[in-house]
């Protein structure tokens, strides 16, 4: 039996779905892959992939055709950093996840099992256009009520897609978090010099213990910095396959991250940046990628002292792969606002397509998972926007969000609550409009 | 000077200004303690031509002039002449009045955001009325400049939210100044900072002392308005000749103040039904309320907005944070709006105070998306008509009308596009910032050396 045939049994009304065929007509098509923009595109969707993207494309007989003329369609949107589904209230502590304190676990920290699909926020951002996201799991310098602090390695964030199918979670262990600079100095206690330390020694155990595996198990090897399971989910990334995302942004911190980085034969990814465009030529060497804080132009430390509204475009101009989604005010409840961002970063220098490019397969190349995701393909998964005008513009709004093919549903807490107080010509209080 | 005779002179000052509502907004005395020493930058008259002018009254004016001399607005129009003016080619352009927020730290939380810059909550006690914002601003904060070159000209700087009462807030033109002094904006009221909600019963419930409920928070509230009207009263009878003069009190004063009218109650409250409570207790003590800030659920109730005369300062879109923020939706100002209440755009953020404008944008298409449209003539009003009547400086600026201070931001397309950018901004005729020239814009002591120095954008 075919798995399709299977999942039809299974589980019917969302794998019709899925086996459908779908057609949309007539949008102008950013696709962000080789074919660049098409206009009065045609996008077949087959089983919650891309089948075909062109002008002169043939839609199958039985495929449900959705006229966009007029329309505009981008890929989804790709959430590259943030606590996606890891936290409905803030300043609630029991429904936050994403931040682990005192000394049990570090590094081996794995997000994937606190993630909330149905979380308030995933459909706040994915009907704005999010379609995929990095949840990064992240730490506090401020103590708990225990006293403790976060470890410099906040532990393994997970990529997760944001639509209603089965598996929202699409790679776990994804990439490992580390702090460094003022805040990674502050976790390892009061230098940046003692984070470079910890971290160094870290590295050191894990390749020990990689070699060591059966003499630590028969306690015959020396004690480690880390726990086992920091140690096994350290292997990935002293191995280079898993890559370590840095909150870096002072430009020297990022230099010795560098030096590090090539001594350790390590993938790198910086976080934050506030000054990566002062080290440009050494990230397009090292091939490192920045997730960059793009709006804020303010030191909130002396770290981002030199801070700067043009940095994408400045690294860009360089040759620096730049993702946008560093902000805090990106993240998050406002995931959605990293049109905004790529929009002032057009303002500011970058190009129009590279800005887009930054909030779709930019992110997705980083994290590799750019084989499902980020651009419309053949062969991707069919994660599509539908707006009305200029995906940048902030009076923009999609009218449909698809991933993975299906629609999702245009609805939101925040909706049915504009919905509920919109409706004046009802005179029952509102508890009773719903 | 001995106390009793400070303290007669406040009375003069207090009963002048409650007989006589123009006195509000006349100059004080420049050599009294505290007051403006603002003095305009150089400017001379400037004709700016052609340009699409949103004048902040609602009104669209295409391929039109805007004439400035003296350091005020001459003339709106088309086709003027003024041939010894400075001539700029604005066609392309758009014109607004200076953008305004009402709800700003800078200088109280300046950057860098380390712990001996934070000085907006004077968290030891839950009424500081007697705390005033300008005391704490420092001038050489960037985030003025930053501001500046997102078009703001003019600012409320407020207290933290901890306190039930957290002090005076002051109103300042965005200028560069060596002092706080040299900023405040001449004759503006002050406004006086209250807090609803989660801040205050979190932060001395924590501590074991009241306020630890929202209950605690209005009889807290309501004890302080006590004080004060017997405070007033007995200013007022030894005015008349009647009995002792209190000995002076600060907080008393600042809450004096508002019941006499004269400081505008600037009030932090994010729940429709605590905002409906914060007018209840108004009404008891017969104080008007000028702004709800951070009014996340103010479109749950647009009518009681409006028909209490009360703006509702808003984000575009915060929400979520914590519980009293769940309830956010981004069309809030547009639902005030259509209802016919005052709403606002602020910040309350260094970064989000650079684009006031596109934080009204976003607003503007999460309406459109349910058939509530706003043209950029009515939005405009949010983040300046609108804010410059919360503040009590209507009468001075935020539109661009005949007269009124020429206080203007020239955009280089329409302001609620993402592309768009601050080109100019004009603070009383004077050039203040001009993209086009960053080696003439200002930078803070603290920025010197740094990015920002260079003009910190292409």
């Amino acid at each position: 039996m075919k798995l399709r045939d299977l999942c039809t049994i299974l589980l019917l009304l969302p794998c019709v779905l899925q086996a459908a065929t779908t057609a949309i007509t007539g949008a102008r098509v950013h696709t962000v892959g080789p074919a660049g923009t098409i206009d009065n595109a045609t996008i077949v969707i087959t089983d919650g992939v891309i089948a075909a993207v062109g002008r002169n494309v043939n839609i199958p007989a039985g495929a449900v055709t959705i006229d966009a003329d007029g329309k505009i369609i981008t890929p989804g949107l790709f959430s590259a950093m943030g606590q996606l589904g890891l936290t409905e209230v803030s300043a609630i502590d029991g429904t936050v996840d994403g931040i682990q304190r005192g000394e049990q676990f570090s590094a081996g920290f794995d997000i994937a099992a606190a993630y909330n699909p149905r979380s308030t926020l995933i459909a706040v951002n994915r009907i704005e256009g999010i379609t995929r996201a990095a949840v990064t799991p992240t730490g506090r310098t401020e103590p708990d009520d225990f006293g403790n602090v976060s470890h410099i390695f906040s532990g393994l964030g997970a990529i997760v897609q944001l639509g209603d199918t089965a598996d929202p979670v699409v790679r776990r262990r994804a990439m490992m978090i580390l702090h460094l600079g003022a805040g990674g100095g502050s976790l390892a206690g009061g230098s940046r010099a003692a984070a470079m330390l910890q971290l160094r020694t870290a590295l050191d155990d894990a390749l020990d213990y990689a070699g060591h595996k059966s003499e630590f198990e028969s306690r015959n090897r020396r004690d480690y910095s880390l726990s086992q399971a920091d140690l096994e989910a350290l292997q990935s990334v002293i191995e280079g396959t898993t890559p370590l995302l840095v909150y870096v942004d002072r430009a020297s911190d990022i230099e010795v991250l560098l030096a590090l980085a090539d001594e350790y034969k390590l993938r790198l990814i910086v976080g934050g940046g506030a000054e990566a465009w002062m080290v440009a030529e050494q990230l397009v060497a090292a091939q490192v990628g920045v997730i960059l804080s793009s709006i804020n132009n303010l030191p909130a430390s002396f770290d981002e002292l030199n801070s700067r509204l043009d940095s994408a475009a400045l690294l860009a101009d360089a040759g620096v792969v730049v993702a946008l989604g560093g902000d805090n005010s990106v993240q998050n409840y406002n995931a959605r606002n990293i049109t905004q961002a790529a929009g002032i970063a057009v303002a500011n220098g970058l190009t129009w397509e590279l800005a887009l490019r930054a909030i779709t397969l930019t992110p997705a190349e980083l994290y590799g998972v750019a084989d499902r995701a980020g651009s419309i393909e053949i062969g991707k998964d069919a994660d599509l926007v539908v707006w009305n005008a200029d995906p940048l513009e902030l009076t923009s709004y999609p009218q449909q969000v698809f991933i993975k093919g299906e629609s999702v549903p245009m609805q939101s807490r925040q909706t049915l609550l504009r919905d509920r107080y919109l409706d004046w010509s009802n005179s029952l209080p509102p508890a009773y409009r719903h | 000077m001995s106390l009793r005779t400070s303290v007669a002179l406040t009375i003069v000052f207090l009963l002048s200004v409650a007989c006589d509502d123009s006195a509000k907004l006349s100059s004080p005395d420049a050599d009294a303690a505290y007051a403006s020493r603002y003095q305009a930058l150089p400017a001379s008259t400037t004709l700016l031509r052609g340009a699409t002018v949103l004048t902040g009254t609602g009104e669209r004016l295409e391929n039109a002039d805007v004439l400035l001399a003296d350091g005020k607005i001459a003339a709106v129009g088309s086709e003027l002449k003024a041939p010894d003016a400075q001539q700029v080619d604005a066609s392309g352009l758009w014109i607004t009045p200076g953008i305004i927020d009402v709800h700003s730290h800078l200088g109280v939380y300046a950057s860098p955001g380390v712990d001996a810059h934070s000085d907006g909550n004077e968290a030891t006690a839950p009424n500081t009325a007697e705390v005033w914002a300008e005391h704490s601003v420092w001038p050489q904060d960037p985030g003025f400049v930053t501001a500046l070159a997102g078009g703001i000209t003019s600012l409320q700087i407020l207290p933290g939210s901890a306190n039930l009462f957290g002090g005076r807030g002051v109103t300042l033109k965005n200028v560069p100044g060596k002092t706080v002094m040299d900023m405040k904006f001449p004759g503006a009221p002050y406004g006086l900072k209250m807090a609803c909600g989660e801040n205050p019963k979190r932060v001395y419930g924590g501590r074991g002392v009241a306020p630890s409920t929202r209950m605690g928070n209005v009889a807290g509230y309501r004890s302080a308005w006590i004080a004060a009207a017997q405070y007033r009263d007995q200013l007022a009878k030894f005015g008349n000749g009647e009995g002792e003069a209190p000995n002076r009190n600060l907080q008393l004063e600042t809450l004096a103040g508002v019941l006499d009218g004269e400081i505008l109650i600037h009030n932090h409250c994010y729940r429709a039904d605590e905002m409906a409570v914060m007018l209840e207790i108004a009404k008891e003590f017969d104080y008007t309320i000028s702004a709800f800030h951070h009014a996340v659920e103010a479109y749950k109730i647009p009518e009681l907005l409006s028909s209490n005369n009360v703006c509702a300062a808003v984000w575009a879109d915060w929400w979520g944070f914590k519980m009293e923020a769940f309830d956010g939706i981004r069309e809030n100002a547009a639902l005030l709006d259509k209802a016919g209440a005052c709403a606002i755009i602020h910040s309350d953020d260094e970064i989000g105070i650079q684009r006031l404008n596109q934080e009204s944008a976003k607003v503007m298409g999460a309406a459109a998306a349910v058939g509530v449209d706003i043209p950029p003539e009515r939005a405009i009003r949010w983040i300046t008509a609108n804010a410059a009547k919360a503040l009590g400086i209507l009468e001075q600026t935020g539109t661009l009308e005949k007269d009124k201070m020429a206080d203007i931001t020239v955009w280089s397309g329409n302001p609620f596009s993402v592309y768009t950018t601050v080109e100019r901004v004009y603070i009383d005729g004077a050039l203040a910032y001009d993209r086009q020239a960053p080696q003439n814009n200002p930078v803070t002591d603290f920025s010197l050396g740094t990015a920002a120095a260079t003009g910190g954008a292409k």
